[in-house]
């Protein structure tokens, strides 16, 4: 991460020195996937487009983007143009304001006529979302409207259907019932943003009247911080885990010197509220599907005895992982990373203590450490840091936290079994693998987002794209979902093959590391061969392309009986022969 | 503030923004003699300079600096 990228960053720094920070990201060595943004404003938007730019190369986008000209936000939307039909974006994001409204109720307007207006004004959204649909099926990013900057009905504004305020806050309501039925759909909260950032400030008149700015000049890096969580979030850039130290950061005091009763927690002290009111917000985190560890030095039963404080909100079966001992705490989280079966860098760090964030911050540049100060700040420092933002709630993230506790009991339950092949039995799997249904296409192209370690050729796929895919003849597809005695856990796999007469080319092959070495690989090749057996295919062909991230398959399917046939650089090619392939999986059964 | 220290610092300013170190400007500096100083540069600018010097200006002395020296004028009656 770029260091002037972090939060709380300095804005001005920001704007000034965004060419050279440009530049240092792309010249970063770093590994990006591409996206094509189109930036469809209702005012001027060329300063949002390059700082939105740094922070999305910064998580690892790259973005292209395609710029409409002032205020033709509509026009382009609803009719096109040739230069943005050929751009073919995956993501619009619709930059209008209040300052884009067409029109208010004038004072003397009835109910009637309010909400006609209201109408009008909204539909006129609604039927550029729905061309913009029809035309690219991109994913869709639109502000809200920020609040009024004068009242001329003062209080009343906001409860009147003559005042603005009333106006926006129902156009706004209609926005998000449109949002929540449309699944690639997402509003850019500038309602709150402004507010939070200061509407006065935010909507300086002279920015508007000088240059045909919607905001000041200095709001626009933290607005296209906010924006850029969005994005990062769809293609699976959240972090997913936090890191907790415990003793003045989840409670007030050293637990092991002052015992369990002489930490602040709870409602007696001022200090134990604020410390309670963390916990609290942690807690909520992990409904949401963040994993909770604890990285502390501590004796394990002083930490647990603090995580049981009878006033404490969070309970020591909240966590996954644990680590309270006396070793360092960069080599504590790299532990809680490999038992979670995540990257480092999908974890945040909380820690009170400047010295311990820095062994870690050394150690692991990648991964988060928010600077945490006061205590009554750290929510507001976690929150703004917007490491978490929901794109998505699936049944799966509420579920997450389920899914990885079921995981640590079956590493557990491995020790008792001195042989790995009946451990796997005694699991108890059952996979469905079949090609691709309806209702998993989203999931299917989110995992194709989001997969880096198990991804034999990293190709990102977007949901319309997919649903593509899914159509064609040309392709054999497989999914799979595997589930065992303590749970399940979804779709985790997918193969796509593209038929060239008598030989498959494996064009995608992924797995969620949630699932690894269960064999769920053999299930689907015996599962993919059968297919392809079927439909006259001799010969099977498989493809290794090296990123950053997917060294652990460099080696897969020689691993799965595959020939190597072409070695270029780190890249290579394999093939496999099916006439007399026996299957391989032994250990789950399969449904189809 | 003295001319000198003010244009000192206006290079530097302008040296970051328009992320060229060769740059020095003078009273007669005007868009014209600067690659790149198009209107959307100059909006980063004008913030930049207010942030250097910690000032603000209003929309008359924004729509009446022509050249750096305008510049100067304003920063010398603001600072």
């Amino acid at each position: 991460m770029h260091e002037l990228l972090k939060y709380p960053f300095d804005s001005q720094m920001l704007l000034k020195k965004r060419r050279k920070i440009k530049k240092e990201l792309q010249e970063s060595g770093a590994a990006f996937i591409h996206k094509k943004i189109a930036i469809l404003g209702g005012s001027t938007t060329h300063d949002i487009k390059e700082i939105l730019e740094l922070f999305l190369l910064d998580a690892g986008i790259a973005g292209e983007f395609y710029e409409s000209e002032f205020g033709q936000y509509w026009q382009d939307a609803m009719f096109g143009s040739p230069e943005l039909d050929e751009f073919a974006p995956d993501i619009v994001f619709i930059h209008t304001s209040i300052r884009n409204i067409t029109a208010f109720p004038p004072v003397q307007s009835t109910q009637e006529e309010s909400d006609a207006l209201l109408d009008a004004e909204y539909n006129r959204f609604q039927v550029m979302w729905d061309k913009l649909k029809e035309r690219w099926d991109p994913i869709i990013i639109q502000n809200n409207f920020e609040m009024p900057y004068y009242r001329i009905l003062g209080n009343r504004d906001a409860y009147d259907h003559r005042g603005k305020t009333n106006f926006v806050t129902r156009l706004n309501q209609k926005f998000y019932e449109y949002a929540a039925v449309n699944t690639t759909f997402y509003i850019n909260d500038i309602q709150y943003f402004s507010a939070d950032y200061g509407l006065s400030k935010y909507a300086d008149p002279l920015y508007w009247h000088m240059y045909k700015y919607s905001m000041c000049l200095d709001a626009i890096p933290e607005f296209a911080f906010n924006l850029a969580a969005i994005i990062k979030s769809i293609y699976g850039k959240n972090k997913k885990a936090l890191a907790l130290d415990l003793d003045n950061t989840l409670w007030g005091g050293v637990v092991g010197d002052d015992g369990v009763e002489g930490i602040e927690i709870g409602h007696e002290t001022s200090m134990g509220q604020v410390y309670s009111e963390f916990q609290n917000y942690v807690k909520e985190l992990s409904q949401i599907g963040i994993t909770l560890n604890v990285n502390s030095k501590n004796e394990m039963e002083n930490a647990l005895a603090g995580l049981n404080h009878p006033e404490g909100t969070l309970r020591s079966d909240d966590f996954i992982v644990i680590k309270a001992n006396w070793n360092t705490k960069d080599r504590n989280l790299s532990e809680i990373a490999s038992e979670l079966n995540i990257a480092a860098d999908s974890i945040v760090f909380v820690d009170d203590n400047p010295a311990e964030r820095e062994i870690v911050r050394q150690s692991f540049p990648d991964v988060s450490v928010p600077q945490m100060c006061a205590p009554e700040s750290y929510i507001r420092t976690i929150d703004r840091s917007r490491f978490f933002e929901v794109t998505q709630l699936s049944a799966d993230d509420i579920k997450r936290n389920e899914m990885y506790r079921a995981n640590v009991l079956r590493a557990s339950e491995m020790q008792s079994y001195a042989d790995y092949d009946q451990y796997l039995h005694s699991l108890e799997m059952h996979a469905l693998i079949r090609d691709f249904e309806p209702v998993y296409i989203s999931r299917i192209a989110q995992l194709t987002n989001k997969s880096n370690q198990f991804n034999l050729t990293t190709w990102r796929i977007s949901n319309a794209e997919m649903e593509e895919i899914a159509k064609a003849d040309k392709y054999i597809r497989l999914f799979g979902k595997l589930s065992d005695k303590y749970g399940d856990n979804g779709v985790v796999t997918v193969i796509i093959g593209e038929k060239d007469g008598d030989t498959l080319h494996i064009r995608l092959w992924l797995m969620s590391c949630r699932v690894l070495k269960r064999n769920m690989e053999h299930a689907m090749l015996d599962a993919l061969v059968a297919q392809a057996q079927s439909e006259g295919i001799t010969q099977i062909i498989g493809y290794y392309y090296k990123t950053a991230k997917n060294n652990m398959v460099r080696d897969f399917y020689g691993a799965m009986g595959f020939d190597k046939v072409l070695e270029d650089g780190d890249d290579s090619v394999w093939s496999l022969q099916i006439a007399n392939y026996e299957n391989q999986n032994t250990v789950i059964e399969v449904e189809d | 503030m003295d001319t000198n220290e003010i244009f000192e610092r206006l290079n530097e300013v302008f040296r970051d923004v328009f992320d060229d170190d060769t740059i020095t400007v003078t009273e007669d500096t005007t868009a014209a003699d600067v690659d790149d100083w198009d209107s959307l540069m100059h909006i980063t600018l004008i913030s930049a300079v207010e942030d250097e010097f910690d000032i603000k200006f209003n929309m008359k002395d924004v729509v009446s600096m022509k050249r750096v020296g305008d510049m100067v004028d304003i920063i010398q009656q603001e600072a």
